[in-house]
């Protein structure tokens, strides 16, 4: 609330009793109201409805014994925790890594960069099946080259559930390690060569100048992509419905899928609704927590 | 400091040079095991759809035997009975994201417009509200969504498709906006004001020049984000009339004996429209990225 106070010119708080909302008359106002009007439209028809709906349609709690009573279910949910847990942090991590490497001025890693956005921009669907179909078989890309630089044979990847889980991961760190790095790499630039440069004349090491200047001006723009990417990796059931196919048996599956499967296999929608609304007592505190790490940057603005 | 370091300098210079080697060996060594965990999967849909029999990625060879493009001719002349129907599909794929974009861009610089500039809503509200939507993940909103569809005569509507694609891209839009709009001076609406300009004008000729850069941006990302959505296409689209490249790869998914050369040929065709948008705005991308980030 204070950061939008913060972000006004002084000149107008002082002339303002209200600083926040400068008061719309007439026009103004009704064109402001007529240019927010799709948008809010849009919300109310295709995202409240909705969420309504789900809710209602998922409020019954014998829906929710039915799921504990499922092993299916439990394992599901671990899978899940498991899933985006790993796959955010790994993903982060390198991601903040790769950053400081793409930020060295060469012009070949310039190039690299080119390179490594691909597959970002590649249609998810189309990139999980591609490790889908290296992976399925036993003479896959992934086995050759094994065999070629280290003379073993690769293991039946969708064979068990946890390495057929780690094949996911793997996908989906592939998938969009490249977006957070590029915002890394945009937040790295945007540090002054100053601060560097002062650290630098002060003695301090490589080490010390990234822990001392890059972390803490770094953190907030990690934590807000660190959070936002948890929320997405949460309801992201296209690399274990692709790659692993969630299978053997169910064994690599996630709450996404599986509630697929109760809705459109087993023609229990509600189930199926039920399995997805049970991940919100994990989602609504990470999103709580991008809330406010929102509003904290704009203290700062 | 560095009269003290000085000194030191020359005695340290072998050591300092071997250090220096060290650091670029090590960042080829990195740069080279980065290019093949990007390219690797990529590659491998190159390496099915090369071969005109579609058996290369299970017989153990990293090249294919005989490449031939045959496989990506056929495809676009549609001369194999699997993609007949391909570029009717691709155009309904097109549809669908050039809609988008300009829907998301519309709606999401107008509601920007008004909240951020005029201050017809609170912020924190407007954040608030925006972030709701991914409290549900998509993949649960899906079952209510194909009910409420039949309830607004949208069922196997490629404009059910749109909306949904929309709603879920605009907060995300309306939120790098608003950041991006900070760095535009108030005063310059004010001004506007002043001369009698009114807010539609201010909205044509000061907000939409300025913000141009995070527009762009914005739209990249909701053709990304239209391109890169195949299940709400397959659960709402039904008829062959409606189908699209990204249904048409999930049923051969779901098709055992399906061609795989032929999946794989349609998926790098279906790959290159967003990878040329990106690329051709890449500029702005990073900019609408990172507009909100990196003031923190």
């Amino acid at each position: 609330m204070n950061g939008m106070d913060s972000t006004l010119p002084l000149g107008r708080i002082a002339a303002a009793g209200r600083p926040r909302r400068r008061a719309l008359h007439g026009s103004e106002l009704a064109w402001s109201l007529a240019f927010v009007l799709p948008y809010a439209a849009l919300f109310v028809a295709f995202a409240v409805y909705p969420i309504l709906y789900a809710l209602w349609m998922g409020a019954r709690p014998s829906l929710y014994a039915a799921l504990l009573d499922d092993p299916r279910y439990i394992r599901a949910a671990i899978n899940t925790v498991v899933f985006a847990g790993l796959a955010v942090n790994l993903q982060m991590a390198l991601a903040l890594m790769l950053s400081g490497f793409f930020a060295r001025p060469r012009r070949w890693i310039k190039l690299l960069l080119v390179i490594f956005l691909l597959p970002w921009t590649l249609p998810a669907a189309p990139a999980y099946l591609s490790f889908h179909w290296m992976l399925v078989t036993e003479q896959g890309l992934p086995d050759r080259l094994l065999a070629i630089l280290f003379g073993i044979q690769g293991p039946f990847w969708l064979g068990s559930g946890p390495l057929a889980l780690a094949c996911d991961i793997t996908a989906s760190v592939w998938k969009w390690m490249p977006l957070w790095t590029l915002i890394l790499l945009g937040g790295r630039m945007a540090i002054p060569q100053d601060l560097y440069d002062a650290a630098a004349i002060d003695g301090a090491t490589a080490w010390q100048r990234f822990t001392r200047v890059t972390v803490p001006l770094l953190a907030n723009l990690y934590l807000i992509s660190a959070l936002i990417s948890a929320v997405w990796t949460f309801g992201d059931y296209t690399p274990v419905l692709f790659v692993s196919g969630g299978g053997p048996a169910f064994a690599s599956a996630v709450v996404s899928t599986l509630g697929f499967s109760y809705a459109f296999d087993l023609s229990r929608p509600a189930l199926g609704v039920a399995a997805g609304l049970s991940v919100l007592p994990v989602l609504l505190p990470i999103l709580i927590l991008l809330l406010r790490a929102l509003r904290r940057t704009e203290v700062r603005l | 400091m560095t009269a003290a370091l000085a000194p030191s300098r020359p005695g340290r210079r072998p050591l300092h040079r071997l250090r220096r080697l060290a650091i670029e060996t090590g960042s080829v060594a990195l740069g080279a095991v980065i290019a093949v965990w990007s390219l690797l999967p990529i590659y491998n849909m190159f390496l099915i759809a090369l071969d005109r029999f579609g058996h290369d990625e299970f017989s153990g060879r990293l090249w294919p035997l005989h490449p031939t493009l045959g496989v990506f001719v056929a495809v676009l002349r549609e001369s194999a009975d699997d993609v007949r129907q391909f570029w009717h599909q691709f155009a309904n794929s097109l549809f669908i994201g050039v809609v988008v974009t300009v829907a998301t861009v519309m709606v999401g610089s107008l509601a920007a417009f008004a909240i951020g500039r005029m201050r017809v809503v609170r912020e924190a509200t407007l954040t608030g509200t925006a972030l709701l939507i991914y409290a549900i993940p998509a993949s649960t909103l899906i079952i209510p969504f194909i009910r409420i569809m039949k309830i607004y005569g949208l069922s196997d509507n490629l404009w059910a498709v749109i909306a949904a694609d929309v709603t879920f891209a605009t907060p995300y839009a309306v939120l790098v906006l608003q950041y991006y709009a900070k760095l535009i001076p108030t005063e310059l609406d004010d001004a506007a004001r002043i001369d009698g300009a009114s807010i539609p004008q201010i909205y044509l000729r000061i907000y939409l020049p300025l913000m141009a850069p995070a527009l762009a941006a914005v739209g990249t990302y909701a053709m990304l984000y239209a391109w890169n959505d195949y299940f709400y296409q397959y659960m709402l689209l039904m008829s062959e009339r409606h189908t699209t490249i990204a249904v048409a790869l999930e049923q051969f998914f779901d098709d055992d004996d399906a061609p795989y050369n032929y999946m794989m040929a349609i998926a790098i065709l279906y790959s290159l429209p967003p990878i040329a948008t990106f690329y051709a705005l890449r500029r702005f991308m990073a900019t609408g990225l990172t507009a909100g980030g990196t003031k923190g």
